[in-house]
């Protein structure tokens, strides 16, 4: 499908170069740590992603890839080194914490949608209350969502009555509604069945080819190859491998790369 | 037919339609087998039952109804003496005090105001407790705005309408009970809320000041707090400051309530998943606003049982009032079955039959509407 035209320039280890900050980048982590207590979960993330650019994140559970991408919107805080999003320094500013949660959207592996509310309403929300949008406009938008990722019809239904698969695409649609510049996709499929995982799959793609800069934690090693710039493998809170989907699936360098790749490539 | 059952390969090949589900239909009798007399221990607990049903019915109804006196001017109607023959339920002095019943020692010339008032509030609980009314932004400005100020005015008097004022001494009756019932719910449930979530909170001072709050009223009996608010709180004032003195058990009722009301919420703000915050907060939505569109709308509907269990609980326990002196409802059924006028045996017990008959219909109208709104906020989004 996508080529894999790497627009951005890949690092795969952190040198000293990547240590300032850039303007052209959506998103910087640089030295970023964290914990959990005592327990150390991020160690020294290192990542600069391009306007644009898709990276695809995988590894073990308990790996720290999903803490690593909540860092981006705040759901965790980082207690050491810096994480610059869209230009924006994260701090406990909560103003900009508002203002970059209104920059990147995030979909969850368990959907998060509000059931009180109905599949339209869930849409219009944060455009309606975050963005000041009148309602009228923001229904417009939601609707104008809801079709392009293929469900107008369930507008008024409730999100209890729809399919997984169905459920997840409203959550797409939600994030995107704020017209975010970076979406954040926190194992999107793991809780589908396996007969939905496509059509979330291909809402991916779609969004994909329209240029939007994505960071996706996925098993999905399909996606990833046709999709992603990078692939970010972690292991133990830290990043161990970073390369185009091509080498990195051809001839993964980290012994612990290759130990994961054989586990889940049958 | 041909199934699948012993067979190593099998292929369907036609989809079977669907079919209505069998019918089954249960005479009376059949229901009574299999719910009454399905064993032994059945049989035995339905016959005593029935058996407590024959002891306690037929005098209940006597008493009540077959033997009870509907109509006379005093007690001379409701002794046997008099009357001529057995007499129950004296229904009779009810009819004929029913008006202090409902006003207390409110002036009679001014009761109008009392009477406007009670259509004013009928007008604000029925367009707030009906969900499709129409306009309910309008409703909540008139239940909660206009519609307090306009009964404090018309209760109290005010000169420049030419109302005469009437002290809250005088009031009393289920005029009282309303105004304390209606007043500390309004009051105590947006307290409970602020405090829940206070509770909650990541301030220490916020939430040690909620802990603090909460556990001290939940510490404490109501007649206590009464007392206190009655006798020594003036104490504690200077002596310029009077606080009104059905204000004061007001605020004690309110403030008790919050503090049970704000465990209840709070049950229901942990039953929330964290993925109602996370969503709401990946989507930039603020503190407050996560809270009143996400959170709490699901949260309150969680405790919807706790919180009107509350409310019937503190619906009854107005009377406590009668305590520091206020001739709420039943303080004025007090009163009245001593009044010589009406001394006679059976008075007793229909004062008090009375009582409970005006409570229940009020808290099982409470709980009925509970279950209304329960169902209907259930119908669209079940899971």
């Amino acid at each position: 499908m996508a080529t894999t035209t790497t627009t951005a320039t890949a690092q795969p280890s952190a040198s000293a170069a990547q240590r300032n900050v850039r303007a052209q980048s959506a998103v910087q982590m640089i030295g970023v740590h964290k914990w959990y207590g005592e327990f150390h979960v991020l160690r020294d993330i290192n990542l600069d992603v391009a306007r644009g650019e898709r990276i695809v994140i995988c590894g073990p559970s308990g790996s720290g890839k999903s803490t690593m991408i909540r860092c981006i919107n705040r759901l965790e805080e980082h207690q050491q080194g810096r994480i610059i999003v869209d230009e924006i320094e994260l701090t406990n500013n909560l103003k900009r914490i508002d203002e970059i949660r209104r920059e990147v959207g995030m979909v969850f592996q368990h959907f998060n949608l509000f059931p009180h509310l109905t599949v339209l309403e869930n849409c219009t929300l944060a455009p309606i209350w975050v963005k000041k949008m009148p309602k009228a406009e923001a229904e417009e938008v939601a609707m104008k969502y809801l079709r392009r990722v293929k469900i107008p019809e369930q507008a008024n239904k409730y999100p209890g009555q729809l399919s997984g698969g169905q459920q997840q695409r409203v959550a797409i649609a939600r994030s995107l509604c704020m017209s975010p510049k970076i979406m954040l996709f926190d194992e999107p499929t793991s809780a589908l069945d396996p007969e939905m995982v496509k059509e979330v799959l291909d809402t991916m793609v779609t969004l994909a080819q329209e240029g939007m800069t994505m960071l996706v934690v996925t098993h999905e090693m399909g996606f990833a190859r046709s999709v992603a710039n990078r692939v970010i493998f972690m292991d133990y809170g830290q990043i161990v491998e970073m390369n185009t989907p091509d080498e990195f699936f051809r001839n993964p360098q980290h012994e612990r790369t290759r130990l994961f790749l054989s586990q889940i490539l049958h | 037919m041909d199934t699948a059952a012993g067979t190593l390969r099998y292929v369907r090949n036609e989809q079977i339609a669907s079919q209505p589900p069998p019918l089954l239909v249960r005479g009376p009798i059949a229901w009574i087998r299999e719910h009454l007399l399905s064993g032994p221990l059945n049989i035995a607990l339905t016959l005593i039952g029935l058996y407590l049903l024959y002891v306690l019915l037929p005098p209940l109804v006597k008493f009540l109804f077959i033997d009870a006196v509907w109509s006379g001017a005093d007690r001379a109607a409701c002794r046997e003496e008099t009357a001529g023959r057995p007499v129950g339920a004296c229904w009779a002095f009810v009819r004929d005090r029913l008006s202090y019943f409902i006003y207390g020692s409110y002036p009679v010339a001014e009761r109008w105001r009392v009477d406007v008032v009670f259509v004013l509030f009928a007008v604000g609980i029925g367009w707030m407790l009906w969900l499709d009314a129409p306009r309910r932004g309008l409703g909540a400005l008139y239940a909660f705005i206009i519609l307090p100020i306009a009964a404090f005015v018309l209760l109290s008097g005010a000169f420049w309408l030419g109302l005469s004022n009437v002290p809250s001494s005088l009031w009393g009756g289920m005029l009282v009970t309303f105004i304390v019932a209606i007043v500390g719910i309004v009051c105590a449930l947006p307290l409970g809320i602020l405090l829940a979530l206070g509770r909650r909170s990541k301030l220490p001072i916020v939430r040690l000041f909620s802990i603090i709050f909460i556990e001290f009223w939940r510490g404490v009996p109501l007649i206590t707090v009464l007392i206190m608010a009655n006798t020594m709180l003036p104490l504690f004032l200077p002596d310029n400051i009077t606080i009104d003195r059905l204000m004061r058990p007001l605020v004690g009722i309110a403030l008790f309530t919050s503090a049970y009301l704000a465990e209840v919420v709070r049950g229901g703000l942990q039953a929330m998943p964290k993925g109602q915050y996370e969503g709401a907060m990946s989507l930039g939505l603020n503190y407050r606003q996560m809270m009143t569109l996400i959170i709490l709308p699901q949260a309150l509907r969680i405790v919807i049982p706790g919180i009107v269990n509350s409310f019937i609980s503190l619906f009854k326990d107005t009377s406590l009032v009668a305590i520091v002196g206020i001739f709420d409802f039943i303080r004025t059924i007090e009163a009245a079955r001593i009044d010589p006028v009406w001394a006679a045996p059976t008075v007793n017990f229909t004062g008090y039959a009375f009582a409970a008959l005006f409570y229940f219909i009020f808290c099982f109208g409470m709980s009925r509407y509970s279950l209304m709104v329960e169902r209907r906020l259930a119908a669209g989004q079940r899971r």
